[in-house]
């Protein structure tokens, strides 16, 4: 395998990243609506911190991103 | 970023999504060895700064009691931020209040004005979100030492952890304490890479595609837009709330 080839596949794993966000996201809006659906006067507080707590499991997807760009660049 | 992007542009028709990243030189200038021409990240990062000037400019004007739209806005966003300082950090943050509400609506404007077609996005270069980070942090740090002398050691020794965990706490607790410049200025960095990317491969579908194709990325560019414009506000909003949290951990340490 040539080191281009090798290159690719890296870059491909490196969305793998992806996958551990989407779980994150879903257990964050799967639980914050079940707080919301238990306490709906709480929605405008939760959802604050619902919001940034999006913009951190979604960074760590990014992170994947960067990790990938990388890779691009020594290519 | 490097220059060029051989993987992608041989598998795309001679289309670069990250083309748009690329920093271009408009006028050469050096000082002491120093590069400090203008390039178009410069050029952008001023005119983020022009518009932030001139919306608080016409905004209070001439200031009323009771305000029109363009006050409301203003003193919304004033209010805005003036809430997140004072709920974080408490009365010792408001001497860094000026600080951070620049830093927010610069960040915010940078992001926005990355959106409009043709322009550059300037928190999409590690560089300029490192010189934030790096320059928070590395105040936070000197800022704590200055409040709390020595004592600011304790810091990273966790409280209510036994002596014999200490070796193992201490270490981690410390890098810890590096990460936070990286994944500040790295969270945001890639957030706006990402999403201006991925608005780009979709045009690129857009403008492969025939017509009939073409209109299925084209409305997801029209909503993804709509949402790019929503995470540039969290982000401001995030990088905002985090200065705060650094700060008030070297006022009140834990």
């Amino acid at each position: 395998m040539d080191a281009t080839a090798a290159a690719l596949i890296g870059m491909g794993l490196a969305a793998l990243g992806f996958a551990g966000s989407g779980v994150g996201l879903g257990v964050l809006f799967g639980k914050a609506i079940e707080a919301i659906a238990r306490q709906p006067a709480a929605e405008a507080q939760l959802a604050k911190y619902i919001w940034i707590g999006m913009a951190f499991v979604e960074a760590v997807a990014l992170y994947g991103l960067v990790v990938a760009f990388i890779i691009m660049g020594k290519a | 970023m490097t220059a060029t992007a051989p993987v992608v542009a041989a598998a795309a028709p001679k289309m670069d999504p990250l083309h748009h990243f690329h920093v271009t030189k408009y006028l050469d200038f050096d000082y002491l060895g120093i590069d400090v021409a203008i390039s178009n990240s410069v050029l952008w990062m001023w005119i983020a700064a022009g518009l932030v000037l001139l919306f608080f400019h016409l905004a209070f004007k001439n200031p009323r009691i009771v305000p029109g739209r363009l006050q409301s806005l203003g003193e919304a966003g004033y209010l805005f931020i003036r809430g997140i300082v004072d709920d974080i950090v408490g009365e010792k943050g408001r001497p860094f209040f000026p600080y951070i509400f620049t830093l927010f609506f610069f960040i915010l404007f940078c992001n926005l004005a990355g959106l409009i077609p043709g322009s550059f996005t300037v928190t999409s270069q590690l560089i300029v979100t490192a010189t934030f980070s790096l320059m928070i942090v590395g105040f936070s740090f000197v800022y704590g030492f200055y409040m709390h002398g020595t004592h600011y050691f304790k810091f990273f020794v966790p409280s209510g952890v036994p002596v014999l965990l200490m070796p193992l706490m201490i270490p981690i607790e410390i890098i810890s304490f590096l990460a936070r410049p990286v994944s500040l200025a790295v969270r945001l960095f890639a957030n706006m890479t990402a999403g201006h990317t991925m608005l780009a491969v979709m045009f690129l579908y857009v403008v492969t595609l025939p017509w009939w194709g073409a209109w299925l990325p084209f409305g997801f560019t029209v909503i993804f837009t709509g949402v790019e414009i929503f995470i540039g506000f969290i982000q401001a909003y995030i990088f905002t709330i985090l200065t705060c949290v650094y700060i008030n951990d070297s006022i009140h340490m834990h």
